[in-house]
């Protein structure tokens, strides 16, 4: 019996464990290994450099360019969708009917794709020509079209891409705070308004936020490196045949550039530079977890 | 214990089991090879957008006698796919692609002198130059593509505008043309950047990277050139923000502009949209030292270093694209527009001698300039159209940003070259 149920368990859990081992932790470690090589066009190099790699991507003014924008980007967004995430959380627990529709429609977006709603948001909604949607809605008011990708001054792409990644995102987050605030017992607010609390601000301050501490760690933390992971939206919205314009590149579009992108393949350095994206992120994570868990 | 449970388990457990060979044999399968002789030559394309294309592509390779030959045709992302399997090992052993001399210095492809051999002279130099990294040739052209500015004839009669040959000319032809909803120029969503870039330069006389191998653009003059881009994205004259980039002709068939840098390929769709009422250029010069061009490229047959069938493999590139003139006669010319790189069949060709695709073939003999040098590699790429980016959609002073492209290129040729 024993045995056949460790049998079962390593038929069941084998194939993922294998393709996890084959297709993520493989490559992982490879990458790391491909770091302190010359790796171009190669992947079995021969040409041990030892930090040189790590050495040219710290003095790389478009790789640290890119880390200072996104850790800005961070700055900015994460806290943007914290709180809008936890406002509309609040707001549909708050309802009493159709709770479940408005739960669906805001969660509705996360389930769409990256890579079309990037192609929405370019082609039809902020396209610069006369008829786009934001055009034609600045139209009514007599104003003229704006290019809203390809303008530099002012740079009306971060309204693009903030508007699409929030439109995207506030519905996952949104799940999770609601999780968290149909977890917090009922007793707590009844206790609190027989003590004298007022509903709203007061009780919201002292019984909400603190029982959300841990909903709200997760959301930051997921949100924080989400951030710094930007990819999809950025590669669909900025990039052309042509590459991807200096401004507002997200470190990986820029190391995707150099180690896989149309003939790059320089894997030493795009290894390197994932390596310290890597490591940028967890000293951000593990500094942000001793600011709120104090 | 029940029985029941035990057979439940077996059956759970054969299924799996028969799920998992089912998926290793798939992934032993999958090596690319399909299956065929172990002397089939697999030859690999990107999917080109014409359709006959693919057809007649499987036409020549049918009816090669030496060797069975497969093709594979690759929708989508076929640079990944395509570095991906030259890293991998021998497949494909023929292939099309631009040169990168990393490709060349890394041994993944084979030279092709000796295929080649007398018909060397007959391939446009241009174009042959494209294929070539330290004097060995690396791929045999199959076809040219090149871009060049298509402007509106009634527009500019309209305006009373001559059509323009130099830079400054043009930069006022677009001024005056742009009124209401018409827009003077539309050279692709980044305002130019990417596709003008190089036509800049070429037009003061400068280049990405000289014969020498020296950085081309360390000069004064570049920043000037990059200027006039400048000078072109402040000017309002440009149509940014269109559905459709610079490699299509709608922003320019629609009426939103006149004129559109665009490619050779959007002759047919413009022809059939405007009938005669157009016309084309190369970019025109800027000062005396520059001259007119227009940038060229051509995907090239190439050899896997790595292939099992080295010998075999150039014995059929040599049939298909050096002896066999009436194949690429009939893959340049009778599916989408683009001109043969053998000047003896450029020449001759019916559909190439009269309007704006006579033009053109004009241009590609007395104009071009090579769009990708093989030791244009994408570390200099990217430096440089950051710079030009920089310089012309923020303002940053195109001097010093240049200066930093030129220090990264001087780098990366110095350890290409020594």
């Amino acid at each position: 019996m024993r045995r056949s149920n460790t049998r079962a368990f390593w038929l069941f859990v084998g194939p993922f464990a294998l393709g996890l081992l084959a297709f993520v932790y493989v490559p992982i470690g490879w990458s790391v290994v491909l770091s302190f090589f010359d790796a171009r066009n190669t992947v079995t190099p021969t040409d041990f450099v030892g930090l040189s790699n790590y050495v040219d991507m710290l003095t790389d003014g478009p790789f640290l360019r890119s880390l200072g924008t996104f850790s800005l980007f961070a700055l900015f967004i994460v806290p943007l969708t914290f709180v809008l995430s936890l406002g509309l959380a609040l707001l549909v627990n708050g309802i009493t009917f159709m709770q479940a529709f408005f739960r669906s429609v805001f969660f509705l977006p996360a389930a769409c794709s990256y890579v079309v709603a990037s192609l929405v948001w370019k082609l039809s909604i902020f396209n610069g020509v006369r008829y786009g949607l934001a055009n034609t809605v600045l139209g009514w008011f007599g104003a003229e079209p704006v290019a809203w990708i390809g303008s530099t001054d002012p740079p009306w792409y971060w309204l693009v891409l903030v508007t699409l990644r929030l439109w995207l995102q506030l519905g996952f987050y949104l799940i999770l705070f609601l999780a968290g605030l149909q977890r917090i017992p009922k007793h707590l607010y009844e206790a609190a308004w027989i003590d004298g609390a007022k509903p709203g601000w007061q009780t919201l301050r002292h019984i909400t936020l603190p029982q959300l501490r841990t909903t709200s760690v997760a959301v930051l933390l997921l949100n924080l490196i989400a951030a710094y992971q930007a990819f999809d939206e950025f590669y669909n919205v900025l990039g052309s045949s042509r590459g991807y314009p200096p401004f507002a590149r997200p470190p990986l579009v820029y190391l995707y550039y150099t180690s896989l992108g149309s003939g790059g393949q320089d894997f030493g350095h795009g290894g390197a530079g994932a390596v310290l994206l890597a490591l940028l992120i967890a000293a951000v994570t593990l500094l942000q977890g001793k600011v709120i868990l104090k | 214990m029940t029985s029941g449970e035990i057979n439940r388990r077996t059956v759970l457990t054969a299924a799996g089991a028969a799920a998992l060979t089912g998926l290793l044999a798939a992934c032993g399968s999958n090596t690319g090879r399909g299956g065929g002789s172990d002397q089939a030559l697999q030859q690999w394309y990107h999917a080109y957008g014409e359709p006959g294309v693919q057809q007649a592509v499987e036409r020549y390779a049918k009816s090669y006698g030496k060797a069975a030959v497969t093709v594979q045709w690759n929708p989508g992302d076929y640079d990944s796919k395509l570095a991906a399997g030259l890293l991998a090992g021998g497949v494909p052993d023929v292939f099309e692609s631009t040169l990168e001399i990393s490709a060349v210095r890394s041994g993944q492809i084979v030279p092709l002198d000796d295929v080649i051999g007398s018909a060397k002279d007959d391939f446009t130099a241009t174009i042959l130059a494209g294929h070539t990294v330290d004097g060995q040739v690396y791929g045999i052209p199959q076809a040219v593509d090149m871009q060049m500015l298509f402007y509106r004839k009634s527009m500019f009669e309209a305006a009373h505008v001559q059509p323009p040959s130099t830079v400054d000319e043009l930069i006022d032809a677009a001024r005056k043309l742009t009124n209401g909803d018409v827009k003077g120029l539309f050279a692709g969503n980044d305002g130019g950047v990417g596709v003008l870039a190089g036509p800049a330069l070429w037009s003061v006389g400068l280049d990405y990277v000289t014969t020498e191998h020296e950085v081309g653009f360390d000069e004064p003059s570049a920043a000037v050139a990059i200027g006039k881009l400048r000078e072109l994205y402040t000017s309002g004259t440009l149509l940014q923000g269109a559905v459709k980039d610079w490699a299509e002709p709608d922003a320019f068939t629609q009426g939103l502009v006149a004129m559109q840098w665009t490619g050779l390929w959007t002759m047919p769709a413009v022809q059939k949209a405007l009938g005669d009422d157009f016309g084309v250029l190369p970019w025109p010069t800027l000062n005396d030292s520059g001259r007119p061009s227009v940038p060229v490229g051509a995907f090239g047959a190439m050899v896997n270093a790595k292939s099992a069938h080295i010998e075999e493999a150039k014995a059929f590139v040599k049939w298909l694209w050096v002896d066999r003139t009436d194949y690429q006669e009939d893959f340049n010319l009778s599916y989408g527009f683009h001109i043969p790189p053998r000047q003896s069949l450029a020449d001759k060709a019916d559909k190439l001698t009269k309007g704006a695709a006579a033009d053109a073939v004009k241009f590609v003999r007395d104009n071009a300039k090579s769009s990708n040098p093989p030791d244009w590699i994408p570390s200099m790429r990217t430096a440089f159209s950051d710079a030009v980016s920089r310089s012309v959609r923020e303002g940053a002073d195109a001097g010093a940003e240049l200066k930093v492209a030129a220090q990264k290129t001087r780098d990366e040729l110095k350890r290409l070259y020594g």
